[in-house]
């Protein structure tokens, strides 16, 4: 399959281009533009980000290999990144990774034979207070999980509905 | 011990106001103040200098983990002769156990772009860029809205209040990589190539971006130049602990009974500053405390007595006070377990182009996965810290350190627990 940017990825990426001062810097935003329109950056994909900003094509195929958030394979339609660092572990987190390991029949890192799911462990997210967490493809954090919560994720994204954004508060304050 | 008075403290960084991330609002609560006071002022403000020794004598530590005088780090770029100059405002946001920087982007991004801006102006800046985790999609949308809502306004871009300073200012967006933090692998990022940290000297000040002279602050060191030049550098410096001034972020998690963000003074004690997260959970006692970020050494309960967060005091203990995100342990905990999974951290983010760092990290972890599955000899663990003492200070960044030092200290102050996994063969078997 041959794939092709629209005309609007092809504005959106010439105004990324219009932010600094060489082509290069571009490279990181348009594999984002590349993997939100294609849903991966496998290397057809990496090739038409090169073509499209004039960079080598082991330039670019560089960059995608070295950011663990570039899908270089396919993925299922919902990949499941769950934090297992440092607070995730002392809240769970490796509980709720086994889990959805046992709900979804899928070892980490694998995907559902329906091409539904991807499972991943991943490193600490930034959300070390609202452990044990994960994100949704590259997405929405679920926060605060337990068994129960992740079961109804899963059902949800099933069911085709998408996570909500969940605020978390600071404890000190009423407003925020 | 400590005098800080923490139960009166009011946030200013991130205050109790609703819709506080809309511009409007912002405005009406003193927002953009002062940037225009800095620009328009001249009687209070005699040019960018003015504004780089207000800062410096506010002594804004660095909240990226360094603690690094602000002010002094914009002293040291070099004249300004007509090219371009950056400002990069590091977002990054990746050590474990820190969870802050997001909260200046969710509930008040214009207190960062206002103090952003300010700082762009004392360096007579031309460009500004923030990088921001990928995984943070959600707060790129927002800080990208923010950034859009102040151009509109008129206070980024040209001319700026009718003065002759003009900025622009972007979101760079990461993808996935904890060294990219590190702040000449974040140039590389920028520059759209892989995260190799630089090797230095030239330092960014010198040659950072394309080449250009560069700054690299941390997004809550940066907002807090809004309030220093609102209020003076001597309130600033006012609040907190003496020789660390300041509001700090801190941010808690793990055992605790309400884990989040809390705004409040530098110097708090430890043992408060858990009573303020609620307590510990399930009325468990407390084992351990990593005071800020995965990279600062572990402490005993037993050595929190009178300890609060700052660098001065945490170093009695030997600690640091990092990003002030603070893991909080109970009696539960398998240190062991914890070391390990810190070492696979590490050893998962190295990106591989130094000897010792690369090997160093795999070998922690290797040992660390071993003695955990209980197959470890207490001999192992002097070959661990044999390993950390190859590592430290011989890389070309600090990651290598940041992967040594739990180890080391872990070691040091849990060795018992590490023992008491070991199998007690004192002789290798043949
Ligand atoms: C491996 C490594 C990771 C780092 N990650 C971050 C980070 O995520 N955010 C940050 O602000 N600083 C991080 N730093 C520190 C930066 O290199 C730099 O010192 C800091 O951004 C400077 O800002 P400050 O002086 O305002 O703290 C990291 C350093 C190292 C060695
Ligand atoms: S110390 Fe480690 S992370 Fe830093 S440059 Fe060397 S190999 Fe890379
Ligand atoms: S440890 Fe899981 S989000 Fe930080």
């Amino acid at each position: 399959m041959a794939y092709e940017f629209t005309k609007e990825d092809l504005r959106e990426i010439e105004k990324i281009k219009a932010k600094y001062p060489e082509v290069m810097p571009a490279t990181l935003p348009t594999l984002w533009v590349a993997q939100r329109r294609f849903g991966h950056v496998e290397p057809e994909v990496q090739r038409l980000v090169a073509e499209t900003l004039g960079l080598p094509e082991a330039h670019v195929h560089g960059v995608a290999n070295f950011y663990t958030q570039y899908y270089k394979e396919k993925k299922g339609k919902h990949v499941l990144d769950v934090c297992t660092c440092l607070s995730c572990q002392l809240c769970g987190g490796y509980e709720i990774l086994h889990h959805l390991e046992e709900t979804l029949g899928i070892k980490a890192g694998d995907t559902t034979e329906d091409g539904t799911f991807t499972l991943n462990q991943v490193e600490c997210l930034g959300a070390c207070g609202y452990a044990p967490m994960l994100q949704v493809t590259n997405d929405k954090y679920v926060n605060h999980l337990t068994k129960e919560k992740a079961d109804e994720l899963v059902d949800k994204l099933k069911n085709g509905e998408e996570p909500d954004y969940e605020q978390m508060k600071m404890p000190q304050h009423k407003n925020i | 011990m400590s005098t800080v008075d923490w139960k009166n403290y009011t946030p200013v960084l991130l205050p109790d106001i609703k819709d506080l991330h809309k511009i409007d609002v912002y405005i009406k609560n003193g927002g953009y103040k002062a940037l225009k006071s800095v620009l328009t002022d001249k009687k209070s403000w005699d040019g960018p200098k003015a504004v780089i020794e207000e800062v410096k004598s506010a002594n804004i530590r660095g909240r990226g983990g360094a603690g690094f005088n602000a002010g002094l780090k914009w002293s040291f770029m070099p004249p300004a002769d007509g090219g371009p100059r950056y400002l990069a405002c590091n977002g990054d946001e990746s050590e474990p156990g820190t969870f802050k920087d997001r909260k200046i982007f969710e509930y008040n991004p214009h207190v960062f772009i206002e103090g952003a801006l300010i700082a762009a102006y004392a360096m007579e800046i031309t460009t500004i860029y923030v990088y921001i985790r990928g995984e943070y999609k959600t707060y790129i949308d927002m800080v990208e809205n923010a950034i859009a809502d102040a151009y509109n306004k008129g206070y980024i871009g040209k001319n700026i209040f009718g003065s002759d300073f003009s900025v622009d200012f972007y979101v760079h967006s990461g993808a996935g990589a904890y060294i990219c933090g590190e702040e000449t692998s974040m140039l590389e990022s920028l520059e759209g190539k892989r995260g190799y940290p630089r090797v230095k000297p030239p330092f960014p000040a010198q040659k950072g971006l394309w080449g250009r002279p560069t700054t690299i602050n941390n997004v809550e060191t940066l907002s807090h130049v809004t309030g220093v030049i609102n209020n003076g550098a001597e309130w600033f410096s006012g609040i907190g602990a003496k020789t660390h001034p300041g509001p700090v972020l801190y941010g808690i998690s793990g055992h605790v009974n309400n884990p989040g963000v809390y705004e409040l003074p530098s110097g708090i004690p430890v043992l408060d500053l858990i009573e303020i997260a609620g307590g510990m959970r399930n009325g468990k006692k407390l084992k351990a405390v990593i005071p800020g970020g995965s990279s600062t050494p572990i402490l005993r309960a037993d050595q929190l007595d009178g300890i609060t967060m700052d660098s001065d005091s945490l170093r009695t203990v030997g600690s640091m006070l990092g990003t002030a995100g603070m893991v909080v342990m109970d009696e539960d905990t398998d240190i062991v377990d914890v070391l390990w999974r810190i070492s696979h951290f590490y050893h998962h983010e190295s990106c591989g182009q130094c000897t010792p760092c690369r090997e160093g990290t795999g070998w922690l972890e290797k040992i660390l996965l071993k003695i955990k599955n209980g197959d470890g000899e207490v001999r192992d663990l002097d070959l661990l810290l044999d390993v950390t003492t190859q590592m430290e200070g011989r890389t070309i960044c600090a990651l290598a350190d940041a992967a040594a030092w739990p180890v080391r200290f872990t070691i040091n102050r849990f060795r018992d627990e590490f023992e008491a996994r070991c199998k007690k063969k004192s002789h290798a078997v043949a």
